[in-house]
């Protein structure tokens, strides 16, 4: 591609023709504000944030810096007073219809709206005030609030929403001032086939979308003397946490996390990562089970429970080949008020099991029908890496000063193949970690499949096992699902078994996780970094293999008898339903 | 052969005045007097006096009847038609004189408008294609068709100066130009036609569409060739139902005779139209915002670039011509550019249409060659001022343009002048203010408009159009303070600098416009708390001069909100806490004794 050069603030800078002034900027380390755009995905220049004075030979005038490509001898200031000026005015405006109770809200802190106004030299936030929109609160969804009174109508939600997960489940009401996102026919969030991914919580600058908050709960039950409340956390949570305490991006914290949980006074400290092995035994053997005996294929995963929802309501003809079995969350949740409950001698109604997801989506699968093993449910709270933060804060625990601790027993025991869950192909991995040992029945020489690994949306792959060609297909992102199984269902692909996870990414980039910057977001490798700690963590780790986990082991010898027997059946695995699109 | 042809206005005007009925009850009358073999009626598209509707016209006489009754029509066929005495009563009166009647061409109303964009209208059967045919239709795109280039047909548009009717001026070759060559080899190219007419009082394209739907196709058809498009769109508004119902008969009746689809003329060139409803938000006459919705989507505006000619609809290379861009390009295709080029003024060539409405003695449709002064246009061709008030201000370029005062009257009318003093050409909208009109009260009513067609994409235009309505609602009110007005200044060239499209980018101009030319009236407002025109409410107060009161009642009783008091022969008293300030006792005073001040 040709090159064009421009002047920055005076400087030049080469960049390829076609660039936004935004990228030509960004990679002539100057940062522009922006609040609508997010690369790839919503690049619409509605907030008029990221203004810029760009002079093509015509004079100069103001353009939105995010959209606006780059001409040849075209100069360009992005700090002028005008240009200061212009963004201020902007936010000022937007300031005046938004919620600015930023004493009371989730967000403050790290809102972006906040920072913008602290950067920008907002002195006067009320400036343009005037008539005001008031919306009520939709709090319909399991998973989920939007409080539109804190909304600026960047439409990230909306693009996160449409384009990213091919949902569309939101989109702008009314016009002009009235303007406010919602769903078709004013239907509430819960009414409508949205899959609780929380993508849109992900993306959003304010505090006009968070999810359902279930702190409060936790707390309540551990100050309860007659409950046993134990706690479970995913894989990726170890890997984002930290962002909520000042650690880069990319920080390993499993060892303060643990401590964090202790220190809040849950009984027990317990780890998904357990409930990610035995889903490796109970998902592999099924696959092999119908591998072998012409089962529905391509099976496909069923941890993740944005993806189990979008498949229910888009592809309902698909949900034989969704794997039978519960996710990790729900698996460690039934083990917990059965296995634990008898070994520990307490009675499973007097147990609150907590986890803590990455993810928005996993509050809406504890409420699923056939999630209650034992006559009570699985899982009673889940709460998301964010809720976490907030405890941790609120508790006064003094995260980065924490000694590293481990996981309680049993249920803390796992496997590298548990925490790798959290990225994009680590189910897969995992799986074939033990699927091609026990149909090959012998040691595997490496344990990296990684072809299966990385950020790519769709990845494929065939494997030899045991004289068997096996096609592997991963994607993650919604998007991406829906193009793979369009494929599979025109008859243009013949997989034996497939990972889907609704979030781009895998769980490292989970509807719970952190908020990111939007710097970091459009031009950054957050997910990478994320996705980097689980395989770090893995590669420590002794034992890499589900079906070594002593714990697992213990478990099936003792208490399940074997993988697939009726008892773990009953225990470990659930049934799916058609749902419409709304 | 008839001896008599009657043509009947089928206009969107003269129909709501009933031109409908009319057109029944002639044919009812001509076949009870037998002469259903001697006489055809015709109704047509709009002969532009829409003031004196219902019009019709009486040929070989030519004779032109106004404001025509149903109960009329049995006297006119008896005596005109059947007798050969024309009803000198119902003719317009303009026409009449001591021995005849003169040509219509001669009144003050036509004479100094030439008929390009509307050679047809009111003049051929809008349905019937074999009139648009019979007046040259679809010779320009045989003509092209079979004797001219693509790059010929582009030179043509370009040497005759042709520019976008729809108000931005954009050379219209020249977007030929960049949709046939920017995008080498593109597998799909469109051409659409806005017909998305909307600033308040405007209806030129809506005439065109009703009175000479072929031109457009034919010119739609000319322009597919000149880029390399096979397939058009026009984009309608739905409240526009018989220009609907005239394009979709004409789109069949093309197709039946080869006009449009495959192999035009037996060349090789195929080209088809379809018809998109627009639902009539404003913002979708917005070109991107247009495609937006004709791809499906919420009508809302892209950013540019890329433009349309490189990325328009669905992501092809697309160009998006008004409906009066449209209908000259036959024209200037037979006749040469060089022909049209002679018109107008150096920068702009051709004629313009503009609506003429507000305070205006001929409300109605007029086409002048540009260059003409607004004083032509007022005081001649509009015949001036109703009421022998004095003329304030010329708003043209609806809710994007400004108005025009007095000390403007003489500018000759072309895109460069109008800008020049904070105005737009536009798409033709012109409202005519007296000294009746209060200046913000104006800007307060355009603003208004765009804060309702505002799509709430951008902030600048969602939310500060809003603040700046707030501004000046607080100004007629006289709640404002001159940091307001600073306030409302500041806001418009923030809007106008930062929205995402033209409507955004403009909307400030009727504030701006007037602040320019007004802003003695803002002071007003906000310093005395004073309306100089008498408009604003608030502003008011009614009261009753007790000298020239003879206690009549008569506003009393008429007073809706039973704030005059009074008894029988003794002077009345108004209520000020009660006044609605209706001004319903003004009118009712026999006496004068009422003022508002």
């Amino acid at each position: 591609m040709e090159n064009v050069t421009i002047k920055i603030n005076g400087v030049e800078t080469t960049v390829p023709a076609g660039t936004t002034i935004l990228e030509a900027a960004h990679m002539a380390n100057i940062e522009i504000p922006t609040l609508c755009f997010m690369k790839d995905i919503n690049a619409i220049g509605a907030c008029r944030i990221c203004m810029v004075e760009a002079n093509e030979g015509r004079g100069s005038r103001l353009v939105a810096s995010c959209v606006y490509p780059v001409s040849p001898n075209m100069e360009v200031f992005t700090n002028t007073p005008r240009v200061l000026e212009t963004r201020k005015r902007t936010l000022e405006l937007m300031l005046s219809t938004h919620d600015r109770n930023c004493l009371s809200c989730v967000r403050s802190g790290n809102c972006e709206l906040q920072k913008l106004a602290k950067d920008l030299g907002v002195e006067d936030a009320g400036i343009y005030d005037g008539v005001s929109n008031h919306y009520e609160i939709d709090d319909s969804a399991a998973h989920m609030t939007r409080d539109n009174n804190k909304c600026i109508l960047c439409r990230r939600c909306v693009a996160a929403c449409g384009v990213t997960q091919t949902i569309g489940v939101i989109g702008a009401n009314e016009r002009g001032f009235k303007t406010y996102i919602g769903s078709a026919f004013d239907m509430g969030l819960g009414e409508t086939s949205c899959v609780s991914c929380g993508q849109c919580i992900a993306v959003c600058p304010t505090g006009a979308l968070a999810e359902k908050d279930s702190t409060a709960e936790v707390l309540a039950a551990i100050a309860d003397p007659s409950k046993h409340v134990i706690v479970q956390t995913a894989p990726a949570v170890r890997a984002g946490l930290g962002e909520c305490f000042g650690y880069p991006i990319g920080t390993d914290v499993e060892g303060k996390m643990a401590a964090a949980l202790r220190r809040l006074g849950f009984d027990k400290v317990f780890d998904t990562d357990f409930g990610a092995d035995l889903t490796i035994m109970e998902e592999g053997t099924e696959f092999i089970e119908r591998l072998q005996n012409g089962g529905k294929l391509p099976m496909i995963t069923s941890c993740s429970p944005g993806w189990i929802k979008f498949c229910e309501h888009y592809y309902p003809d698909m949900i034989d080949n969704l794997s039978s079995c519960k996710s990790p969350q729900q698996m460690f949740g039934a083990i917990a008020k059965s296995y634990y409950a008898e070994k520990m001698g307490i009675d499973p109604k007097d147990m609150v099991v907590v986890s803590v997801m990455p993810c928005t989506a996993k509050k809406f699968e504890i409420g699923r029908d056939d999630q209650a093993a034992n006559g009570v449910p699985d899982v009673d709270i889940a709460l998301t890496t964010r809720e976490l933060g907030r405890m941790i804060q609120r508790a006064g625990i003094n995260f980065q000063a924490l000694p590293d601790e481990e996981f309680d027993l049993p249920l803390g025991l796992s496997s590298g193949a548990g925490v790798i869950f959290g990225a994009t192909g680590g189910v897969m991995e995992a799986a074939l970690r033990t699927v091609v040992e026990v149909l090959e029945n012998k040691e595997l020489p490496s344990l990296d499949f990684h072809e299966v690994r990385g950020l790519d949306g769709i990845k494929e792959a065939t494997y030899n096992v045991a004289g068997t060609e096996v096609k592997l297909a991963v994607a993650s992102g919604l998007s991406n699902a829906r193009a793979l199984l369009d494929k599979v269902n025109a008859g243009e692909a013949d997989y034996h078994f497939i990972e889907i996870m609704g979030c781009p990414g895998g769980c490292i980039n989970g509807g719970g996780q952190p908020q990111v910057s939007p710097a970091e977001r459009n031009f950054g490798d957050y997910r990478a970094k994320r996705a980097s700690v689980l395989y770090n963590n893995d590669a420590a780790k002794a034992v890499r293999k589900s079906h070594e986990n002593a714990g697992i082991k213990e478990l099936y010898d003792t208490y399940l008898e074997k993988p697939g027997s009726h008892k773990a059946h009953q225990l470990l695995h659930t049934s799916y339903v058609k749902r419409s699109i709304n | 052969m008839f001896r008599s042809h009657v043509l009947i206005c089928g206009g969107t005007g003269c129909t709501s005045s009933g031109s409908l009925k009319i057109y029944e009850k002639l044919q009812e009358e001509i076949d009870k007097n037998g002469l259903s073999k001697e006489v055809q009626v015709v109704k047509t598209g709009c002969f532009g006096l829409c003031a004196n509707g219902p019009i019709m016209i009486v040929y070989p006489e030519g004779t032109f009847y106004s404001m025509v009754n149903v109960e009329d029509i049995p006297e006119i066929v008896s005596e005109h038609l059947l007798k050969g005495r024309i009803v000198t009563r119902l003719v317009y009166q303009e026409t009449v004189e001591e021995n005849g009647i003169k040509s219509l061409n001669e009144t003050d109303f036509y004479k100094k408008q030439h008929r390009v964009a509307l050679r047809n209208c009111g003049v051929i059967n809008p349905e019937n294609i074999d009139e648009y045919i019979g007046r040259d239709g679809y010779q320009a795109l045989g003509k092209v068709l079979t004797e001219m280039t693509p790059e010929e047909v582009i030179q043509c548009i370009l040497d005759s100066g042709l520019r976008g009717r729809g108000g931005g001026g954009f050379p219209t070759g020249r977007k030929w130009q960049l949709a046939r060559n920017i995008v080498p080899n593109a597998d799909q190219k469109y051409v659409c036609c806005n017909a998305d007419e909307g600033d308040p009082g405007a209806f030129m394209d809506r005439s065109v569409l009703e009175g000479d739907p072929h031109v457009v196709l034919e010119a739609m058809a000319i322009a597919g060739y000149a880029i390399g498009a096979n397939q058009g769109y026009i984009y309608v508004r739905a409240e526009y139902p018989i220009a609907v119902q005239r394009l979709e008969i004409a789109i069949k009746q093309a197709r039946e005779y080869g006009l449009l689809g495959k192999n035009i003329f037996g060349t090789d060139f195929s080209f088809d139209i379809g018809l998109r409803l627009g639902a009539g938000a404003f913002v979708c006459g917005e070109e991107t915002a247009l495609m937006t919705s004709i791809e499906g989507n919420r009508g809302e505006p892209r950013p540019r670039p890329p433009f349309p000619a490189e990325k328009g609809l669905f992501q092809k290379p697309t160009i998006l011509n008004n409906v009066e861009t449209y209908a000259n390009i036959p024209q200037i295709i037979l006749k040469g550019a060089e022909w049209f080029a002679s018109m107008g003024t150096e920068k702009s060539k051709g004629t313009k249409v503009f609506a003429l409405g507000g305070k205006i003695n001929n409300t109605g449709l007029v086409e002048i060659p540009m260059g003409t002064t607004l004083r032509t246009v007022i005081e001649e061709i509009g015949g001036g001022i109703p009421n022998g008030k004095k003329f304030k201000a010329a708003q043209t370029g609806g809710p994007s343009g400004g108005c025009i005062p007095a000390e403007h009257m003489d500018i000759a009318i072309d895109y460069d002048n109008l800008i020049a003093i904070g105005s737009m050409m536009g798409s033709g909208g012109l409202i005519v203010m007296d000294e009746d009109n209060c200046m913000v009260d104006i800007a307060k009513f355009f603003l208004e408009f765009t804060v309702d067609e505002s799509c709430g994409k951008c902030t600048p235009c969602r939310i500060g159009t809003k603040r700046m309505y707030e501004i000046l609602d607080k100004i007629t009110k006289g709640k404002a303070t001159l940091e307001d007005l600073d306030r409302l200044e500041e806001l418009c060239y923030h809007v106008k600098a930062n929205s995402l499209c033209g409507l955004g980018q403009t909307a400030p101009n009727p504030v701006l416009s007037t602040l320019r030319y007004f802003r003695d009236e803002y002071i007003a407002h906000i310093v005395e708390k004073r309306c100089p025109a008498g408009v604003c409410k608030d502003l008011l107060s009614y009261e009753i001069q007790a000298d020239k009161c003879k206690g009549c009642t008569a506003c009393a009783r008429v007073c809706p909100a039973g704030a005059i008091s009074g008894s029988v022969k003794n002077p009345h008293t108004i209520d000020k806490s009660k006044c609605l300030k209706c001004g319903a006792c003004i009118e009712k005073c026999r006496f004068g004794a009422i003022i508002k001040k």
